[in-house]
C-alpha cells in the first residue's frame, strides 16, 4: 500500500457515483429520475444544520448512540494475543448496526415528502429497523424478503409485522437477499413519485453507496475517539464482516488515511470456496456489473449470477459494496473469509467468553479475531464491530448445532 | 440504409406503425424458440426483439422472469442466442434487436459481444440497465461495429434528458408507457398522446411504445402516434399458457398476432 497515491477518501465516489472504476448508476430508465432526485435531497441536507441535528438527536435519542467499546478481557486472555475490543453496535435498538443507515434515509424521505417506504432484506436487521422507523415516524412500509430467507429468520418477520410492516416474500430466483432486492427495485420502477426505497447496505446504485456509508461513518468516528480515551492511540487493527458492506465500510472508513490501522473486511465462506456454496466475492467473483453498481460478483461461465451460500442471510449475497472493490485494489483493506462452521465457532466463543450472543453476520468477524488475536503482541489493539446481535439467529443455531450433535447440556 | 432504418422509413411512408414482437430466446427451449420466432414473423412481426435470458431480470415482470427462467434451466448460453439469431436470419430478413442486462455484454468483453452480435445478423441492442451516462464503452463499440443503439425513455423522463438520450440512439427509441416493469395490463396510460407529443417535440428518432400492451384497442391507440408498437408479456404468455400441451403454443401465437394486429385496422 502506498497512501500517497490512494485518492483523498472524501473525493470519493464521483459525481457519477464511480469509485475508480467501480460504483455507478445502472438502473432501469425509469429509475434514473427520482436517484438523481435522492442524490440532489442528500447533498442538500448534508449540509443543513436542522438535518443534521435532527440525525443526531434520532441516533442518541432513538437508536441508543454512542455505542460501548467493550474490552473482551476474557476472550482476549483465552487467545493470548492482542487486546480485543468490541464495538457494540450489537445494543443499538433493533439489534443491529442498521438502524444508522435507516434513520438517516428515513428523514431524507420526509424531506423528499414520499410517504410510503420499501427496503430489501436478508437477515430482517435491516427489515425490522426500517419497520421499526417507519412506524415511529408514521409512514407506510413493505418489506421485500426471500422465502429461504424468512425461514431462517423467522423471529425478524413477525418483529416487521408487529411494527405494521407489510413483510413480501419473494418467491423467485434463489429466494434469498438478492431476489428481495430484484422485487424491491420493481416495486420502486413503478412507485417512486411516492415512495423512497431504503437500500440497506453500500451498495446498489449511486448515490446509494454514499448515503449508506455516510450515515455508517459514526460507527469508526465513534471507535477512534473512544479508543483516543481509552489508550491515547488508535487501534492496530480493525475487523468487521462484509455483507454488501456498510458496518465494514462504516467502521474503517474514519481510518481510511491512517496507515498504522489495518483494516480486515470478512466475507462469508460458506461451506468452501466452490461456485454455489460461498458469498466470498473476492475469493471466487469477476468484475461485473449488479443491481445497480459495477463491481466484484459471483457469476458463472456465461455471465449469469451464481446462487449463493451463508449460514448468515445477511452475508448470502452475490455482490460486495463498490467501494470495498476500490480500496482492495488499492491494497488499503485487506479481505478474508470465514466459512459457517468458523463463524460458529466464534459465536459460540464469545457466548462462553464474554456473555454476548453475537449475530451470526458478525460471528465471522469474530472468527477471524480467533485466529489472528494470537499473531498479535499482547499490547496490540484489536477492534471487533459487532455489528449485530444473535437473538434473531438463535433457533438457527439451534437447529445446526442439533445437526453437528453439538447442543449444549 | 441499415434494416431498422429502412423499416421505420416504411413505417412513416405507410402511416402505419410497425408490429415489434418480444420473446425470451431459448423459452421453453431452443427448438420451439425458433419455431415461435418463426410463426411470429410469418404472422405479421416486424422487428423481433430477442431477449437474452438472464438470472436477475430486475426490469421485467414476472412473465418475462418466469420466461427468462425457463430458458436457463433449458440450458441456453450466449452463445445459443448468438446461434438463434443466425437460424433465424436463414428465413428473416426483418430487425432484431438484443433486449438484454450490462452484465451479460460486459461478461463478454464489451466490443467482443458487439462483434459477435453484430456478426451473428443482429441489428440493435437495448440494454436495460444502461444508461446513457454508463455506455461509453458501448456506445464506442457499436459505432466501430456498426450495431444500432435503442434506449429506454421512461413517463419520468425529463426533456432535456430526452434530448440527451436520443443524442446517443441510433436505432430507435423505446418508450415505456408506464412506470413499471414488464407485463400485461387492462388499459394503456391515460396520458399517452400528451407524452409522445412530448418526446416528438424533442426528437425525430424513430419511436416504439410498449410496456402493457396485449388487445387490439392498445395497438390502434398507439398506432395513432408511434413509429412501432411492441408487445411483449401477452405473446410470452401463450408460451406459459401451454407448457403441458406444447402444440399448441403457435397456433395460440398466430392467433393472438391476428387479434393484435386487427388493432391497426381499428380507428383509435
Ligand atoms: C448484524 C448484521 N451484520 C452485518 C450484515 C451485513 O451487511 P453489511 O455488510 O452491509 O454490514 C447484516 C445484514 O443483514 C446484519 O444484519
Amino acid at each position: 500500500m502506498n497512501l500517497e497515491t490512494i485518492p483523498d477518501k472524501h473525493s470519493l465516489p464521483d459525481a457519477g457515483g464511480h469509485f475508480g472504476p467501480y460504483g455507478g448508476c445502472y438502473v432501469p430508465e425509469t429509475l434514473m429520475t427520482c436517484l438523481k432526485e435522492l442524490e440532489e435531497a442528500y447533498t442538500k441536507a448534508k449540509k443543513d444544520p436542522e438535518f443534521n441535528q435532527e440525525l443526531q438527536r434520532e441516533l442518541k435519542e432513538y437508536a441508543g448512540r454512542p455505542t460501548g467499546l467493550y474490552y473482551a478481557r476474557n476472550m482476549s486472555e483465552q487467545l493470548g494475543g492482542a487486546r480485543i475490543y468490541l464495538k457494540r453496535e450489537d445494543l443499538l435498538h433493533t439489534g443491529a448496526h442498521k438502524i444508522n443507515n435507516v434513520l438517516g434515509q428515513v428523514l431524507l424521505a420526509k424531506r423528499l415528502g414520499k410517504q410510503r417506504i420499501i427496503a430489501e432484506t436478508g437477515a430482517g436487521q435491516h427489515g425490522v429497523a426500517t419497520a421499526t422507523v417507519c412506524a415511529k415516524f408514521g409512514l407506510d412500509c413493505v418489506i421485500y424478503m426471500g422465502a429461504v430467507d424468512m425461514e431462517r429468520q423467522s423471529l425478524n418477520v413477525f418483529r416487521m409485522r408487529l411494527c405494521g410492516a407489510e413483510v413480501i416474500g419473494v418467491e423467485t430466483g434463489q429466494k434469498t437477499l438478492k431476489d428481495a432486492v430484484n422485487e424491491a427495485m420493481r416495486d420502486w420502477v413503478s412507485s417512486s413519485r411516492n415512495t423512497h426505497y431504503i437500500l440497506g447496505s453500500a451498495l446498489g446504485a449511486h448515490p446509494f453507496p454514499m448515503i449508506v456509508r455516510d450515515m455508517h461513518r459514526v460507527i469508526g468516528a465513534e471507535i477512534r475517539e473512544q479508543m483516543q480515551a481509552l489508550a491515547g492511540r488508535n487501534p492496530d487493527e480493525i475487523v468487521a464482516c462484509v455483507g454488501g458492506g456498510s458496518n465494514a465500510i462504516g467502521a474503517f472508513w474514519e481510518f481510511l488515511d491512517h496507515p498504522e490501522v489495518r483494516l480486515v473486511g470478512v466475507e462469508a465462506g460458506g461451506e468452501g470456496i466452490e461456485p454455489g456454496r460461498h458469498a466470498a466475492r473476492f475469493e471466487g467473483g469477476k468484475m461485473g456489473v449488479f443491481q445497480g453498481c459495477r463491481t466484484y460478483i459471483l457469476q458463472n461461465f456465461d455471465g449469469q449470477i451464481d446462487p449463493t451460500h451463508s449460514v448468515s442471510a445477511g452475508l448470502d449475497y452475490a455482490a460486495i459494496g463498490p467501494e470495498h472493490a476500490f480500496y482492495r485494489d488499492q491494497g488499503r483493506i485487506d479481505y478474508a473469509y470465514a466459512t459457517d462452521s468458523d463463524a460458529l465457532e466464534g459465536f459460540k466463543m464469545l457466548c462462553r467468553t464474554e456473555g454476548i450472543l453475537p449475530a451470526l453476520e458478525s460471528s465471522h468477524a469474530i472468527a477471524y479475531a480467533l485466529k489472528r488475536a494470537p499473531q498479535m503482541r499482547k499490547d496490540q489493539i484489536l477492534v471487533i464491530n459487532l455489528s449485530g446481535r444473535g437473538d434473531k439467529d438463535v433457533q438457527q443455531v439451534q437447529r445446526v448445532l442439533d445437526k453437528m450433535g453439538e447442543t449444549p447440556a | 440504409m441499415s434494416r431498422i432504418q429502412k423499416t421505420f422509413q416504411k413505417a412513416r411512408d405507410e402511416g402505419r406503425a410497425r408490429f415489434v414482437a418480444y420473446i425470451c430466446a431459448g423459452d421453453p427451449d431452443y427448438e420451439t424458440s425458433l419455431e415461435v420466432a418463426r410463426a411470429l414473423i410469418e404472422s405479421g412481426t416486424e422487428v423481433l426483439e430477442l431477449g437474452v435470458p438472464f438470472s436477475d431480470p430486475l426490469a421485467d415482470g414476472l412473465t418475462n422472469q418466469l420466461a427468462a427462467d425457463r430458458a436457463l434451466k433449458a440450458g441456453m448460453t450466449q452463445e445459443m442466442v448468438f446461434q438463434l439469431v443466425r437460424d433465424i436470419r436463414k428465413f428473416s430478413e426483418i430487425p432484431i434487436v438484443f433486449y438484454t442486462y450490462y452484465n451479460l455484454v460486459y461478461f463478454h468483453g464489451v466490443e467482443n459481444y458487439v462483434k459477435r452480435a453484430k456478426e451473428a445478423g443482429v441489428d440493435g441492442l437495448l440494454t436495460l440497465d444502461l444508461p446513457p451516462e454508463e455506455a461509453d464503452d458501448l456506445l464506442q463499440a457499436c459505432t466501430k461495429h456498426d450495431l444500432e443503439t435503442v434506449f429506454i425513455i421512461a413517463p419520468t423522463t425529463p426533456a432535456e434528458r430526452i434530448r440527451r438520450i436520443a443524442g446517443v440512439t441510433t436505432g430507435f427509441l423505446y418508450y415505456v408507457s408506464r412506470e413499471g416493469v414488464t407485463g400485461e395490463r387492462a388499459d394503456l396510460a391515460a396520458d399517452l398522446e400528451e407524452r409522445i407529443a412530448g418526446i416528438r417535440a424533442e426528437t425525430d428518432v424513430p419511436l416504439v411504445v410498449g410496456f402493457g400492451v396485449s388487445r387490439p384497442e392498445h395497438v390502434a391507440a398507439i398506432n395513432a402516434y408511434a413509429d412501432g408498437v411492441v408487445v411483449g408479456s401477452a405473446l410470452v404468455n401463450c408460451i406459459k399458457r401451454n407448457l403441458d400441451q406444447r402444440d399448441e403454443i403457435l397456433p395460440e401465437l398466430r392467433a393472438k398476432m391476428k387479434d393484435l394486429c386487427s388493432g391497426f385496422d381499428l380507428k383509435k
